[in-house]
């Protein structure tokens, strides 16, 4: 019997217990989406010339990139050896996103962002070293082994968290956007969620409060299709994140984020409008974790084909091909790269490794 | 010395510190054109402008949100809750943001924010308008809870709070603004965790705080016609704890009632119970006793209200109880 109930198919086995009301049958009139596929996400068309680059431009987004999937890979590795607990979400395969927005700030500006953002804190500046050993919950650790994965925090490049409610750091982004404003002084907040953050209220009320008092934030939608694992479909009414802007008079964007350069250059723009007007930008950027929810989450509500499809798309395999096509880097310049990025994450993993355990909580519950 | 009520004192103190430290602000719904649904702020907006004066519109959690932030960047927040029965929709970032933040952050961020607003019972508003929190508060470690009784003593208090580097959760009873005492004109401040003794006694002991401050000095005066003399103790903050004022006390007169406007169970007078009996003892001539409101949520007919609540006759009836006198 040909399954009318698209999820019948997808979830492994415990389809039974899907409730059929929950699930949208295909003879119904409006448009049936079973499944987020990579031609949905396409906004922009296919075939749109990419952002000429230089490699000085390029190199160093890549290196990033790089490097953030080599420490992810390397703490999957260690979370199934055991050396890291709880929850660990992976921006595999999200990259460019956090790459290419936090490449347009500054020190100065500040970075709020979800429990997955191992990639936008090391994109802020914060080493290897200190965001590993944290993951393995030690006293050299970021946040000396009290946070752990989902809340990293770090004064000196100003990175915000780190935060584990989903929604609940919107308003944190606005509330530093705030101060920048109050005092007159020139930073900017990027501040990323998810898609499935847009339906909760700690969302809505952060945007309606940035749009109305014209606080410089940018506010980026990591749009990667699934909140765990519910798809796009089954979670908005409208699966455009961006067009929530347009209730508050807010500026949007909406691309994908595949292209490292692409997304530095979108983001720049709305960068710049909130440092010369203070004025914000909800700006949704379609990606994919090539991985589960989190190391728990195999991941068994996508098809292969899906995953495959944007595997092909891969942002890091991108940078590479295009350093080498339109930048005319050499292999063996790129190998010399890839080592010395390999080196910089076993060194960070053998120090995380060394290092004494956690030790202390109780300074830090109150501020004498 | 100036005798004011207590909201005057809150919005001098507001006034005093926002003058004192430009990173001051007050945000909140209608605290600026409209001067305070409560008229706490009245005046504030003419002093200090809409850039220190903010009106909130009507999302809680959105703009004890924006404070929460604006403390870990540097800014000094008061958020004011219209009343402390909408703070249960920011609840989320009082204890998963601001409480939490100075440990997440491993001490690199701390936040140095009041939540403040009236709260507890009000007078006919009925159930969701009219309920103590602060025993969920008290629950929760990184914030501070503070519930004064008097215009002193909420002075004293709040400008503390503000200068605090921790969230302070700042409960003011809605029935007390126009509760008068005498206020100095000097600067002065009342540091949490010190907690006051509103009467002296010898024979037993009367816990309270805010509102129920007042239902106990009443008892007192009462009891006294009788030849007891009971003490009223005020803690003032209930995180951090005076267990030393009350436990002194209790050490004297070997009696102990802990009189809360909350609800019975878990509430904020268990905790104290327990102190009381770890550490006196030797000294308790009987059980302690609690008198709490009825466990319901709050009726809206006059007579059923006041029911419900803790009454003078009530607070007599338990000081008869461990005195054996019944
Ligand atoms: C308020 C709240 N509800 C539920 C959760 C559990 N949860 C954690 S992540 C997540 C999915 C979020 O999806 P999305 O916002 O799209 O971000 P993504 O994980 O895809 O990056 C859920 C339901 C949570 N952390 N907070
Ligand atoms: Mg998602």
């Amino acid at each position: 019997m040909p399954s009318i109930y698209p999820l019948a198919r997808t979830c492994n086995g415990y389809a039974q217990y899907i409730p059929r009301s929950i699930v949208r049958p295909r003879q119904l009139s409006y448009p049936s989406r079973p499944m987020s596929t990579p031609e949905q996400a396409r906004i922009d068309p296919v075939d749109e010339e990419p952002e000429p680059v230089t490699k000085e431009e390029l190199m160093p987004l890549y290196r990033q990139m790089l490097a953030i999937r080599r420490l992810e890979e390397a703490s999957a590795k260690a979370y199934s050896q055991g050396k890291i607990g709880g929850f660990l979400h992976l921006v595999i395969g999200q990259e460019a996103v956090c790459v290419g927005a936090i490449a347009t700030i500054g020190q100065d500006d500040y970075v709020v962002a979800t429990y997955r953002e191992h990639g936008h804190a090391y994109a802020k500046g914060i080493p290897a070293r200190p965001i590993l050993a944290e993951l393995f919950g030690k006293k050299t650790g970021l946040v000396k082994g009290l946070g752990g994965s989902m809340h990293l925090f770090d004064k000196e490049t100003n990175f915000l968290g780190g935060h584990g409610i989903v929604g609940g750091h919107v308003p944190i982004g606005a509330g530093a956007a705030f101060k920048a404003k109050y005092r007159g002084e020139k930073r900017v907040t990027l501040c990323f969620f998810g898609e499935g953050a847009s339906t909760i209220g700690g969302f809505s009320e952060g945007v309606a409060l940035t749009a109305l008092w014209k606080l410089p934030m940018v506010l980026i939608c990591e749009n990667n299709l699934y909140s765990m694992g519910t798809p796009l479909y089954r979670s908005l009414a409208v699966e455009d994140v961006s067009m929530r802007a347009l209730s508050h008079g807010m500026a949007r964007d909406r691309f994908d984020g595949d292209d490292v350069i692409k997304v530095k250059r979108r983001i720049a723009v709305a960068v710049e409008r909130a440092r010369e007007t203070n004025e914000p930008t909800l700006v949704e950027v379609r990606t994919y974790r090539f991985r589960g929810h989190s190391m728990s989450d195999p991941g068994l509500y996508r098809t292969k084909d899906e995953v495959a499809e944007w595997k092909r798309r891969d942002p890091i395999r991108h940078s590479r091909q295009r350093l080498v096509e339109d930048c005319g880097v050499g292999e063996e310049e790129l190998k010399e790269l890839e080592n010395e990025v390999k080196a910089e994450i076993a060194d960070a993993v053998r120090f995380a490794e060394d290092s004494p355990p956690a030790d202390e909580y109780f300074p830090y519950v109150i501020k004498e | 010395m100036p005798i004011i009520s207590m909201r005057e004192a809150l919005n001098q103190a507001m006034n005093e510190e926002m003058e004192r430290d430009p990173d001051v602000f007050l945000m909140g719904e209608e605290v600026g054109y409209y001067n305070g649904a409560y008229k706490v702020s009245q005046g504030l907006l003419q002093t200090f402008s809409e850039r220190r004066v903010i009106d909130a519109p009507i999302a809680e959690m959105g703009f004890a949100g924006i404070g929460v932030g604006a403390a870990m960047v540097g800014l000094r927040p008061i958020i004011e809750f219209m009343t402390f029965n909408f703070s249960l929709v920011a609840i989320d970032q009082i204890v998963n943001n601001a409480a939490k933040i100075y440990q997440m952050s491993a001490g690199q961020f701390c936040v140095p924010i009041v939540f403040r607003g009236p709260g507890g019972p009000a007078v006919q508003v009925a159930a969701q308008h009219s309920q103590s929190l602060e025993s969920f508060y008290a629950n929760v470690p990184g914030l501070k809870v503070v519930m004064p009784a008097t215009a002193y003593d909420s002075k004293g208090l709040l400008k503390t709070a503000i200068r605090d580097d921790n969230p302070v959760v700042f409960i003011e009873s809605e029935t007390l603004y126009g509760v008068t005492s005498e206020v100095p004109e000097e600067e002065y401040l009342i540091p949490m965790g010190k907690g006051d003794i509103k009467r002296e006694g010898q024979h037993v002991t009367l816990v309270a705080w805010s509102k129920m401050v007042h239902t106990c000095l009443d008892a007192a005066g009462e009891l006294a016609t009788m030849d007891i003399e009971a003490e009223v103790v005020d803690p003032r903050s209930l995180r951090p704890l005076d267990n030393e004022i009350i436990t002194d006390s209790v050490r004297k007169t070997g009696r102990c009632v802990i009189v809360e406007v909350g609800w019975p169970h878990c509430g904020f007078g268990a905790e104290i119970a327990f102190q009381v009996q770890r550490d006196c003892l030797d000294h308790l001539d009987a059980p302690v006793e609690r008198v709490t409101s009825d466990d319901v949520p709050m009726p809206y007919a006059l007579n059923l209200e006041n029911e419900v609540q803790p009454q003078v006759k009530d607070v007599v009836a338990a000081v008869k109880r461990v005195l054996y006198l019944e």
